[in-house]
């Protein structure tokens, strides 16, 4: 992609070099203790909080001269929030920008995780919103902590109880909670729970930045990420009656897009960059 | 009794500031056993038993608990893991306002499944039969078990709370003046359904109640509780039949004749 100009007057990748020194020691805590949140001093951003202060954070910490870096959001290339971000890091740090999975070294994501599988080497940077999976059980963060101490997560089968009771089956289909290395429960940002499988033994390192909550926490590459379920309602993805209809795989994560006011409706792929490579691959002259 | 207490507490003594809220105090439990704490309000009832059940730390005296492996463990000197596991486990806590003690934003389901779940329950269809059996138990529809706790009446909501607290089969039970505001209707049905829970399931209890009558009803022996101190202890018939400290005196003279 082109590069975009520069700016003058800022540090590389915004930040100052103390902060980002900061920054990379509360990631590399986050890794060495998978799942766990890792209090750090979150910045003020020149974005507003929910849109990524924590995910941005985190990928001018550990960018470098020679990253190439990906930017989505809800699994698209070009909107707002990717593009900006994107924009953002070109003129900070005039690093190398792209929309291909397999090109990046980082890839910053709100939403979901790529379809394409990750590789050694790479890195996703998640923007979280809530960091804490038990605020919903328990609203004192003393509490919370303590319960992450000692690994009493069993009350939050409450919550799935809960959903089976009301729907018969677990109806959530975001933000759905996972037991990183078997021991933290951990929030993986609003990803659809389609990407949770993704997140068990990637080779690729995750990070998650929440800013306004000022928290980091890491899955290292081949750590075990299991979703919580009860043993006769196993964990299940979403699935989809339909194949995309721009690319046709009946693989990825789609989403309805509605056409008219007719109530016309298409489904797509979500990853917008896994969409347009695989037609690509069908038909060389649609680029 | 040939049988080890339950439940020993030892010159137990806690202090609001320079305000001794009890002190001294020092009784046994033994299985099978209901123990009313009863005295005026501001008697350091509640304190009392907050310190009994793992909730505030005293300042002196000791609590000691047999646990189910039949080991004597120091309440306040094990690890706090430990001293969370008994309360989800071995223990029950059963406060006044129903409210503190659910989730109100949960089914009933859900209220009564959360200990198994916490434990490790992991079959769906297990927590959902061991619930509907605990709310046939005391006296629920079963056909409500997917409704809201708000949407049941203070007696239900009380039935409820007990009810997710005994799911674990606890030994011990600590109960925060269960019948209070409630009706009096209301009250009987529970003091009834509290009996026989804790003569059917072998349950120790520590009661905190003014009311003398659900002393009288439920408890094998009362304490007699004034100014943070004990000043009465005994079989429940022989202190209010025959109170010894003009305190006590005092206080069964001033309970409404039924």
């Amino acid at each position: 992609m082109a590069a975009t100009e520069t700016v003058e007057g800022y540090n590389f990748a915004y930040l100052d070099e103390h902060t980002k020194r900061m920054i990379r020691r509360a990631i590399l805590k986050a890794i060495a203790i998978p799942g766990y949140q890792v209090p750090f001093g979150s910045r003020e951003m020149p974005l507003p909080y929910g849109w990524g202060t924590g995910g941005i954070q985190v990928t001018a910490a550990v960018i470098g001269p020679d990253d190439v870096l990906k930017v989505i959001d809800q699994g698209s290339d070009d909107t707002t929030n990717a593009v900006n971000i994107r924009r953002f890091f070109a003129r900070t740090t005039g690093v190398k920008t792209t929309e291909r999975t397999l090109e990046a070294t980082i890839i910053q994501t709100r939403h979901r995780i790529p379809e394409t599988p990750l590789r050694d080497g790479q890195i996703l940077v998640y923007q979280v919103p809530i960091p804490e999976m038990l605020r919903w059980l328990e609203p004192r963060e003393a509490e919370t902590r303590k319960m992450h101490a000692l690994s009493e997560y069993g009350a939050m089968h409450v919550k799935l109880y809960e959903d089976i009771a009301r729907h018969g089956y677990i109806a959530a289909t975001y933000d759905y909670p996972v037991i990183v290395n078997e021991r933290y429960l951990m929030r993986p940002s609003p990803i659809p729970k389609f990407d949770n499988p993704k997140m068990h033994m990637n080779p690729a390192l995750q990070l998650f930045g929440a800013g306004r909550e000022k928290r980091i926490y890491a899955v290292p590459p081949y750590t075990a990420v299991r979703s919580l379920d009860f043993e006769d309602h196993p964990f299940e993805t979403q699935h989809w009656d339909h194949a995309c209809e721009l690319c046709g795989a009946a693989d990825s994560f789609l989403d309805e897009v509605i056409m008219d006011d007719r109530g016309t409706r298409m489904f797509v792929c979500s990853d917008s960059e896994y969409c347009l490579s695989r037609r690509e691959k069908q038909q060389p002259a649609v680029a | 009794m040939d049988e080890s207490p339950l439940l020993e507490v030892q010159e137990l003594g806690y202090s609001y500031g320079t305000r001794a809220a009890c002190a001294g105090i020092t009784f046994d439990l033994y299985p099978g056993e209901v123990l009313a704490v009863v005295g005026e309000s501001g008697s350091g009832k509640t304190t009392l038993l907050r310190c009994i059940s793992g909730q505030l730390r005293p300042d002196e005296g000791r609590v000691l608990f047999q646990t189910r492996a039949g080991e004597i463990a120091d309440v306040w000197a094990v690890s706090e893991a430990s001293r969370r596991l008994l309360t989800r486990t071995d223990w029950g806590f059963v406060h006044q306002n129903p409210r503190d003690g659910l989730r109100t934003d949960v089914s009933a389901g859900a209220n009564i499944g959360e200990r198994l779940m916490a434990i490790g329950a992991r079959r769906y269809g297990n927590i959902r039969q061991e619930a509907t059996a605990w709310m046939y138990k005391v006296e629920l529809d079963a056909a409500r078990i997917d409704d809201s706790p708000q949407a049941f009446s203070g007696g239900m909501q009380q039935r409820l709370q007990i009810s997710r607290n005994l799911v674990s089969q606890p030994r011990l039970a600590f109960m925060d003046e269960p019948t209070a505001g409630l009706d009096v209707s209301v009250q009987a049905r529970l003091l009834d359904l509290l009996r026989g829970l804790t003569s059917d399931l072998g349950l120790s209890a520590v009661i905190v109640t003014h009311d003398l009558a659900v002393a009288r009803l439920l408890a094998h022996r009362t304490l007699v509780m004034q100014a943070g101190r004990m000043v009465e202890a005994g079989l429940t018939d022989q202190v209010l039949d025959d109170p010894q400290h003009a305190y006590t005196q005092l206080l069964v003279s001033s309970a409404l004749p039924a």
